[in-house]
């Protein structure tokens, strides 16, 4: 290394240098240490007393465990393609010639501003079994559809119904899309129109350009939007310890990875369990990742390669 | 663009409508509820305006929470504390990673985009700890002392924008004896200012939205942010009175919607560009 490289190094590094203490600080050290609390009977209290694997032997025959791990994958399964739907939908709609746009814009960007905490006393309010605004406007359509069918449809009481429960949560976060919404159409209005005018002389129809010109187009968008929202609902935590009054709903149906990590660090104080917990979530996050990236890899169309 | 300007199908509109109406209904009903009379607020079915609008409602609300004034200065302090630390490190650390050359830096670089996949449950026992054996849980520290440490996204966000920025800047800066710091502060600084106001947006947005931090690292009743004595208001009523719920709710979410009113453009702007870079 030459003079003036070692000069520059060190410049760099004095630059970076509050990241690295960040780094060794707040990540590094926290998954080596998670590692080894795992591995042990850890209260913070007193010092950690190594138990080998019991932990993991004790996580793989907890129901609990279980039904949080299955609780965080069908909410990221079912809420990520159903916010990006919606969310491209609506940057479709906004997409267009239309008077009042950017006023559009703000209107489905705003819920994404809402404090967690006043998002989810909000919803707890909106999703109430008989006086939620949710229910009520429910309620003209389930009669017609009844008695129409004969069925006996009744509006559910949402945060009560471990069956629904995941639902109500689901809605809560469809209304807060609106970030998403801003990215795609930013993404949107970066397609070329000169695609577009070609593909109409060519005869195509808008679903046909929407399938070959929007998506191929807006896909590396899609792309980062999902990786960052998976990243989003795997640590779901906030909204339904709130919505549920500190708690994990009926029948622990809004009961997270998180919240369960949560509930045996500062409940039980049980932080050893919590970091076998954390580093499941950990594992989690990295797989579903990386199988995004990897199909990914395949679906996104990036111009000019 | 689409080409076709002249004509949006009506469906388009009628969509565009009724979506619009459904994402603002809850807003409204956030408002109307916090301004009605308890008795009102469990009408069957339920009355979309309230016969009187209850202005009481909301400093009742306050006196409800407790020390209300106290909890806004927490969270405003601990909002600033927070802006200040993140913009200044994160820009620094930024300039370390776009505007000079060193070995490792795209190595570094990698590692540090790789962080982003760390959610903080996955960490937050071993920082615990780690802010337990500094003597800090039940103090502010926890909350913002990690600011001045750079946050990996605004790094990123950052580094982005000082790419754009030409060298030769930096080159002729060099040439006249201009120390690095200097370069930094004097040239690059000044002329990041709007992603430096994104960034600081943001980061007041996400401390003061902050819940899981302060419920775990603070104790006491007298330190809690909006946020956490807000909670502590649905806690001790068993969610009864809406409409002071509904009015506290209303006055947490206030500042954030007031500052997206004056700030709107660099917000847009600054949302869309995380999402396509």
């Amino acid at each position: 290394m030459t003079l003036g490289e070692r000069r520059n190094l060190i410049k760099g590094l004095v630059f970076v240098s509050p990241w690295i203490v960040g780094f060794l600080a707040f990540n590094l050290y926290p998954l080596i240490a998670s590692i080894w609390f795992s591995l042990c009977d850890y209260s913070v209290l007193s010092q950690p007393v190594f138990l080998g694997a019991q932990n993991y032997v004790d996580l793989w025959h907890d129901p609990v465990f279980w039904k949080a791990l299955r609780n965080t994958i069908v909410f990221a399964v079912v809420a990520i393609p159903l916010s990006t739907f919606l969310s491209i939908g609506l940057a479709v709609l906004l997409n267009q010639p239309i008077a009042g746009q950017g006023i559009y814009r703000t209107i489905f960007f705003l819920p994404s501003l809402v404090p967690a905490i006043s998002l989810a006393i909000l919803w707890q309010w909106m999703l109430n079994g008989p006086m939620g605004l949710v229910n009520n406007l429910l309620r003209p359509f389930l009669n017609v559809i009844n008695a129409v069918t004969g069925f006996h449809l009744q509006a559910p009481d949402w945060l009560n119904d471990p069956n629904f429960a995941l639902w109500g949560l689901i809605l809560t976060g469809l209304w807060g899309t609106g970030q998403a919404v801003v990215i795609y159409l930013a993404g949107l209005q970066e397609v070329p129109a000169e695609l577009y005018e070609a593909a109409e002389l060519d005869g195509t129809n808008a679903w046909q350009r929407f399938l070959h010109i929007t998506l191929p187009m807006l896909s590396p968008v899609i792309f980062f939007n999902v990786l960052m929202s998976i990243i989003g609902a795997l640590q779901t935590f906030a909204v339904p310890y709130i919505l549920t009054g500190g708690g994990d709903g009926p029948g622990r149906s809004l009961l997270f990875l998180a919240t369960y990590i949560y509930q045996n660090a500062f409940d039980y104080w049980n932080m050893g369990y919590a970091s076998a917990l954390a580093l499941c979530l950990f594992v989690l996050i990295i797989g579903l990742s990386l199988a995004t990236v990897h199909y990914g890899e395949k679906k996104v169309h990036y111009s000019g390669r | 663009m689409n080409p076709t300007r002249s004509s949006v199908p009506w469906f388009s509109r009628v969509a565009l409508i009724l979506l619009g109406v459904l994402f603002l209904l809850p807003f409204f009903w956030m408002v109307s509820t916090s301004l009605k009379p308890l008795n009102e607020t469990m009408k069957l079915p339920p009355q979309w305006l309230p016969s009187s609008p209850q202005w009481n409602n909301y400093p009742n609300a306050m006196q409800a929470m407790g020390p209300f004034w106290l909890y806004a200065r927490n969270s405003l302090l601990l909002a600033f504390l927070n802006v200040v630390g993140t913009v200044f490190s994160s820009a620094f650390v930024a300039y370390g990673f776009s505007r000079l050359d060193w070995r490792g830096r795209d190595g570094c670089f990698f590692v540090l985009l790789a962080t982003m996949m760390i959610p903080f449950p996955v960490v937050m026992v071993p920082i615990y700890g780690l802010f337990r054996a500094l003597g800090w849980i039940g103090t502010f520290q926890p909350l913002w002392v990690p600011a001045f440490l750079a946050g990996a996204f605004n790094v990123f966000l950052l580094r982005q924008f000082f790419l754009s920025i030409p060298r030769d800047l930096s080159e002729a800066a060099r040439i006249d004896g201009c120390s690095e710091f200097r370069i930094f502060w004097q040239i690059i600084l000044p002329l990041a200012k709007p992603a430096l106001l994104t960034v600081a947006l943001f980061q007041f947005m996400a401390t003061w939205n902050d819940f899981l931090g302060p419920l775990i690292f603070l104790a006491r009743e007298n330190q809690y942010t909006l946020a956490l004595g807000l909670q502590a208001l649905q806690g001790t009523i068993s969610g009864t009175p809406w409409h002071h719920l509904m009015a506290a709710s209303t006055l947490v979410l206030l500042p954030v919607l007031v500052l997206f009113f004056f700030t709107q453009r660099t917000f847009i702007r600054g949302i869309a560009t995380t999402g396509l870079k």
